[in-house]
């Protein structure tokens, strides 16, 4: 029964992730294709870079994550480290 | 209307917690439900104004005033308690019952105080009602985190009382309106006492570890209770103190900005949620240091957002919880099999605190950042934008990732009670609504006056922008196996100075003086026992030394002479 449900799960097929995936791309791609088409308001300066936004969220968050792996270096403790 | 005949506002849910108290099973459930929605009823019956006042003391007190920001978080509390109790309905545990009801009262009670002693009081009521669904999880751990939360929460209750007392003194007002930082001499010591409370009840940092220490440690239910009440009431009190204080945009920043660090490496998904709720507040308390009208508005709209959105990710972990018994993202995964329903609810509450368009998070949290670049805050903004990309990467996608997909943990179980679902459809459901029809919804709540348009194509485009390329950098970054792994591990936090140094410190000290006793005591023993043995002849059964000898009786005589002639002496000296 597990075995069963296991196997139709739709994530558990790689090929079904690839779909998700390439959809996503694309959609990726779309917005930052829309960002020279369209005029956006610029508030601030920094807005005027071609697709700023989408720039900023990919850097800042591999950024973010790098910076917590690091942290982990030093921050890091065993499970029961207040317990013991 | 007559408002003789309405109630103070929280007591419909005061009077809610004795019924619990007292009752049982279906009528128990059957009121329980009812009273948060007899106490909205009421809410919407009184107007404006100032009831009951009073005097004490020679101090005018207010213990109910009713104005638009009053109001907002007043339905606010209501609509919370009404899908919490839901939540909760499956649970037997009286004393989770009552706790919770008189800790929702203790909550719209505190946002009603039109004076600083009513204030104080309901804060104090907020600590001690509240602390009981910490306990009632009834483990070790919740035990020893439900008392360091208790600690804190009365300190700054006692430092509140402080500041009240003072500035009571300076100003002959006990009335609690706008304070603000800038003063002069005592009325600034009463200022900042005043300020510090506020801000340990809003997990200002270096004092928020009492949040994602104890929430986490919570009953599954308790814990969607205290998401919802303790950090609004003092972002509601920061808001009504001290709003356009410039130091909170500052203070704003760094809470949105730090914890979502820690929610990446953390393991227990509802301390990651824990940590990004001091990444929300920390969105309003910036709102609230700007200060003009929309970013005010924009704080009290994101408080009001938050406690839906929050809660509803905080009751899919806790039917996660509940169901499996496991938290922990390294223990779990795959449970969209199982759970279908709790999954797509998650989403919803992940695509509103991610701030999606048509998700309530996106209506609120735009308000705050036009606020900061239409002042001026050009860093600020710039960094709320990190913040904002950061929340979408810790709770958007890790905490459905972790739970619900990544690699199965072969857990199979089922989907949470009927009455954990309908609560969180109720949430979801007001996270969209909230989202598509804001006008109809937060926005006619708001108690400053401003027009804002959240929907334009700027402001939806660079959303999407930002939040699909940051789910881009966790793809990017998962595909690579550069994201760092769910570990079953503790993070040091600022909580390690008074659970780890303080006491290290606190047991060197007492072991030295410990040592430092005992060897002066052993020593004392020892020359006692010298003395002893050196005046008394233990072989001949007799004193020994000088004192104890026979003297001749010449030598007394002897003796006593000289003492007589030294008199003689002196007394002709003299």
């Amino acid at each position: 029964m597990a075995e069963q449900e296991n196997s139709s799960a739709f994530f558990d097929k790689p090929e079904n992730i690839q779909k998700l995936l390439r959809v996503f791309y694309v959609i990726c791609a779309l917005l930052v294709i829309v960002d020279f088409v369209v005029h956006r308001h610029i508030y601030h300066d920094w807005e005027n870079i071609p697709a700023f936004y989408a720039i900023y969220g990919f850097i800042g968050c591999v950024v973010l994550v790098l910076i917590a792996k690091e942290m982990r270096k030093f921050l890091m403790r065993g499970e029961d480290y207040y317990d013991e | 209307m007559n408002s003789l005949l309405m109630l103070p506002p929280f007591l419909p849910l005061l009077i809610g917690a004795i019924f619990a108290l007292l009752l049982r099973g279906q009528l128990r459930n059957t009121i329980m439900v009812l009273t948060p929605l007899v106490g909205a009823l009421n809410l919407y019956g009184l107007d404006s104004g100032i009831f009951w006042s009073l005097e004490f003391m020679g101090y005018e007190l207010q213990p109910v005033r009713i104005d638009k920001l009053s109001l907002m978080f007043g339905y606010l509390f209501h609509i919370a308690s009404f899908i919490a109790i839901i939540y909760a309905l499956h649970v037997k545990d009286s004393v989770q019952h009552v706790a919770s009801l008189a800790y929702a009262a203790s909550a719209v009670g505190a946002v009603f105080a039109g004076d600083l002693l009513t204030l104080f009081i309901f804060w104090e009521l907020l600590a001690l009602t509240s602390v009981f669904l910490i306990w009632a999880r009834r483990t070790k751990k919740a035990y020893s985190s439900g008392i360091r939360y208790l600690i804190i929460q009365v300190l700054s209750g006692v430092i509140l009382l402080a500041g009240l007392l003072i500035y009571a003194k300076l100003n002959n007002s006990l009335l609690f309106n706008e304070i603000g930082l800038e003063n002069q001499g005592l009325a600034q010591l009463s200022a900042w006492l005043i300020f510090i409370a506020f801000g340990i009840k809003c997990a200002f940092p270096f004092a928020h570890n009492w949040l994602t220490d104890s929430y986490p440690e919570a009953t599954p239910t308790g814990t969607i209770f205290l998401a919802s009440f303790t950090t609004k009431v003092a972002v509601y009190a920061l808001a009504r103190g001290f709003p356009g204080t410039e130091l909170l945009v500052w203070i704003g920043v760094t809470m949105a900005c730090f914890p979502i660090f820690f929610a990446v490496i953390e393991n227990d998904l509802r301390r990651v949620l824990a940590y990004s709720m001091i990444n929300q507040i920390g969105f309003m308390v910036v709102g609230i240091g700007i200060g003009t009208s929309v970013a005010l508005n924009g704080a009290v709209a994101h408080a009001f957002n938050d406690v839906i959105f929050k809660g509803l990710l905080m009751m899919t972990m806790g039917a996660v919880l509940h169901m499996t018994g496991k938290i922990n993202g390294s223990e779990l995964g795959g449970l969209y099999k199982s759970m279908p329903k709790t999954t797509i609810l998650c989403i919803v509450g992940a695509a509103s605190i991610s701030a999606f368009p048509l998700f309530s998070g996106f209506v609120s949290k735009s308000m705050i950042m036009s606020a900061a670049v239409a002042e001026g805050y050009d860093i600020v903004w710039l960094l709320l934008l990190f913040a904002a990309a950061g929340v979408f990467h810790h709770a958007g996608i890790k905490i459905p990732y972790f739970a619900f997909f990544a690699h199965d943990s072969g857990i199979r179980t089922t989907e949470p009670p009927k009455n954990m679902l309908i609560a969180m459809t109720l949430a979801a459901l007001a996270c969209v609504t909230i989202g598509t029809f804001p006008q109809y919804t937060v926005y006619a709540l708001l108690p400053w006056d401003a027009s804002y348009q959240p929907y334009d194509l700027t402001h939806v485009l660079t959303q999407l922008q930002l939040l699909f390329f940051s789910a881009l950098a966790f793809v990017w970054l998962n595909l690579r196996h550069m994201y760092p792994p769910e570990l079953p591990s503790t993070n040091l936090d600022a909580d390690w100075i008074y659970r780890r140094f303080m006491p290290n410190i606190i047991k060197r000290v007492a072991a030295t003086m410990f040592n430092a006793y005992s060897t002066v005591e052993q020593s004392a023993i020892a020359s006692i026992k010298l003395m002893i043995n050196q005046s008394y002849d233990s072989e001949e059964a007799r004193p020994k030394g000088n004192s104890a000898r026979l003297w001749p009786t010449e030598t007394m005589v002897i003796w006593v002479a000289v003492l007589l002639a030294t008199y003689l002496v002196l007394y002709y000296v003299l």
